[in-house]
């Protein structure tokens, strides 16, 4: 059984096709991130999984149940929004038994559930307070406290934390992190943080223009970016995409760029199908981390560039040489001196890097 | 551009708070003049209304009455006592009353709840909805007249206070509305969502969460409706006559029907009671309307 299962759904608002064609399925207590630019789609989702928004196409199961056409309030959901949402009229207490008291659950269940919930937020001293009178961080965990005592099969947040100042969007990540490993509940989060989403996730869903890009682990999104979209979106900075082709001799593998007489051998490369790579067009992708300054390891391949600039950002530098006129950007140490205008060794750890067909900008 | 010396930067100095200073008193010199000038007229009203019709005819505009003389007020609202002819403001003072306080009610209620519906909730045709009812706001009152009192008459309720109530409510919806649905918009669609997902349904959402949240805009719109329905002239003489007209229109007949000697002092202190609703809602609603504003309650 699986806890939330969406098939072909599809939806437009008008002519403006906003998802198309998702498949997205959860286990039981699995924390799903969708990640993904601003008018990806990713909150229209959420909201359908919510039941907020109509579909054009396809069906929502929650626990094997088609809620498609079932409403917010009957799909056994919570969801917590990105401007908390809480009701300014309403205290504390009134803001987070607010559903069960619609629900009509008897008195005594109400408060013993405001009274585990409270404690366990730590909101059990505001309970009297208006929204208005409380900080960002308390109005977050009262909206989680609402959602908290509906005990809902599925968690729902949009950006919850995009609202709050850089410091206390850590604090608040690690409490959310800390509640779903306590609760072990099924969460569904929205998100356009990649950080928020590589520690939050069990899985992460990389969306864009209404399409799932990959539906991955956190380890095999960041290592294995299954196109060029994902493996520029994740990655500060963005993995080096280096244009040009594969040559194919003797069963041996390299990779050239036009022009010049540099040939990195692709040894050990997971290759989804070992066919038609000669002379193939592609982009050779590389982690700015995956390039060292000394060798790593006997894989390493050696290499001589211009630094052109270093931009310096207290614990690390990133530095941009030039590879046969291509930008590529590497992370070191800040400690690391390298002068600019200048050649310096380089190392690419070719165990960490990935090959995209330049035409499909698939992973091959 | 070297040589500016410190000394020079001091001159400078005094010159520019001798311009400050300069500019300060010729703000209050204009402000005061201003003031004057719209406090001219009600000065002469309430001095005038204070003055025997002796007084009136020997002195100015502007002299001061000969002491607190409220005669003229207790006319004015009261009447002489004498029979036919005799026309005062009370029982129409209460007709209007009677009119306004639905009317407000209504119009009020009824916009709130379309900007409601407008702001948070999507049905087909509802941007042409919306742009009818903005056109509402432009239709000059003379245009609808005709087909209002001819409505009026179908319905049987053509020169009552029931009849005014209706064309007051009608005509003020598009402005209401209109004060709402710009007020909604600023409120988060996510509180509906999360009052949704809450199990609240499409009024509760609407007293509960909305309502409550509103004494800005409601008391805006009081204030406007108010004076509006308070200070019509023409619907009200166009729709009733004799005893079901409201304050302006009797106010107008007082004033012109005199038969015999023209009595400025009764005039005034008509004209001034005529006018005191509109300004208690000013002054009362006034305030809750710069606490609701500066309380914050829109926010979080």
């Amino acid at each position: 059984m699986k806890t939330l299962k969406i098939e072909e759904l599809s939806k437009n608002f008008g002519s403006t096709e906003v998802l198309r064609k998702i498949n997205l399925e959860i286990d039981e207590g699995n924390f799903l991130v969708l990640l993904g630019p601003s008018g990806c789609g990713k909150s229209t989702l959420l909201n359908i999984i919510a039941g907020l928004e109509t579909i054009n196409e396809g069906n929502v199961h929650i626990d094997d149940y088609n809620v498609s056409k079932v409403e917010p309030k009957d799909r056994n959901i919570a969801m917590v929004f990105q401007s908390y949402a809480l009701y300014p009229s309403m205290n504390v207490r009134e803001n987070m038994i607010f559903g069960l008291k619609q629900a009509k659950v008897s008195k005594e269940k109400i408060e013993e559930q405001l009274e585990k919930v409270s404690k366990f937020l730590q909101v059990d001293a505001l309970l009297e307070r208006k929204p208005s009178q409380l900080s960002g961080g308390q109005r977050q965990r009262v909206a989680i406290g609402r959602a908290l005592v509906r005990e809902p099969r599925i968690f729902l947040f949009d950006e919850p934390l995009s609202n709050l100042d850089a410091k206390l969007r850590v604090e608040m990540r690690r409490e959310i992190k800390k509640l779903h490993q306590q609760l072990k509940t099924t969460v569904v989060y929205v998100t356009h943080d990649q950080t928020e989403a590589m520690s939050l996730g069990t899985n992460i869903a990389i969306m864009n223009h209404g399409v799932i890009q990959q539906n991955d682990t956190p380890e095999n999104i960041y290592n294995k970016p299954s196109n060029t979209f994902v493996a520029d979106f994740i990655g500060s900075p963005s993995m080096n995409l280096i244009k040009g082709n594969l040559k194919e001799s003797s069963n041996k593998v390299s990779f050239v760029t036009r022009g010049s007489n540099i040939e990195i051998p692709i040894n050990g490369y997971d290759f989804k199908e070992k066919s038609n790579l000669d002379s193939r067009e592609v982009f050779f992708g590389i982690r700015p981390e995956h390039i060292f300054f000394k060798k790593s390891n006997e894989e390493d391949f050696e290499i001589n560039l211009r630094a052109d600039l270093s931009e310096y950002i207290g614990h690390e530098q990133i530095m941009t040489f030039n590879f046969e006129n291509q930008e590529v950007l590497a992370k070191f140490p800040s400690t690391v001196k390298i002068d600019l205008s200048k050649n310096t060794k380089l190392f690419f750890d070719l165990t960490q890097i990935s090959l995209f067909d330049a035409k499909t900008e698939e992973r091959i | 551009m070297q040589d500016k010396t410190h000394s020079s930067y001091k001159q400078l100095e005094q010159k520019s708070k001798y311009t400050n200073m300069f500019l300060r008193w010729f703000l209050y010199f204009v402000l005061v003049i201003f003031a004057l000038y719209f406090i001219f007229p009600l000065y002469v009203m309430v001095v005038t209304s204070l003055k025997t019709m002796e007084e009136i005819r020997q002195g100015t505009l502007l002299t001061w009455p000969s002491g607190l003389n409220f005669d003229s007020w207790l006319v004015a609202w009261g009447g002489r006592g004498y029979g036919a002819g005799d026309t005062f403001l009370k029982p129409y003072f209460w007709n209007s009353i009677k009119m306004v306080v639905p009317a407000v009610f209504f119009s009020t209620f009824i916009g709130a709840m379309a900007g409601y519906v407008l702001t948070k909730w999507r049905f087909k045709g509802d941007k042409w909805v919306f742009l009818f009812l903005l056109f509402g706001c432009f239709i000059p009152y003379q245009a609808i007249l005709l087909p209002m009192a001819r409505t009026l008459g179908v319905l049987g309720i053509s020169n009552s206070v029931i009849g005014l109530v209706l064309v007051h409510t009608v005509y003020g919806i598009p402005f209401t509305t209109l004060f709402f649905r710009n007020f909604y918009v600023s409120i988060p669609s996510e509180l509906v969502k999360a009052a949704r997902i809450d199990g609240a349904g499409f009024f509760k959402i609407f007293f509960k969460i909305l309502l409550p949240v509103s004494t800005p805009i409601i008391v805006v719109t009081i204030i406007w409706q108010f004076t509006q329905i308070w200070n019509d002239f023409l619907f009200g003489s166009t729709f009733s006559f004799g005893e079901a007209a409201p304050i302006q229109v009797a106010l107008n007949n007082m004033v012109l029907s005199s038969t015999s000697v023209k009595e400025y002092n009764v005039d005034m202190a008509s004209a001034i009671i005529a006018g005191i609703p509109t300004l208690i809602v000013y002054v009362l609603a006034g305030k809750y309307f710069i606490r609701g504003l500066t309380s914050g309650a829109v926010k979080g």
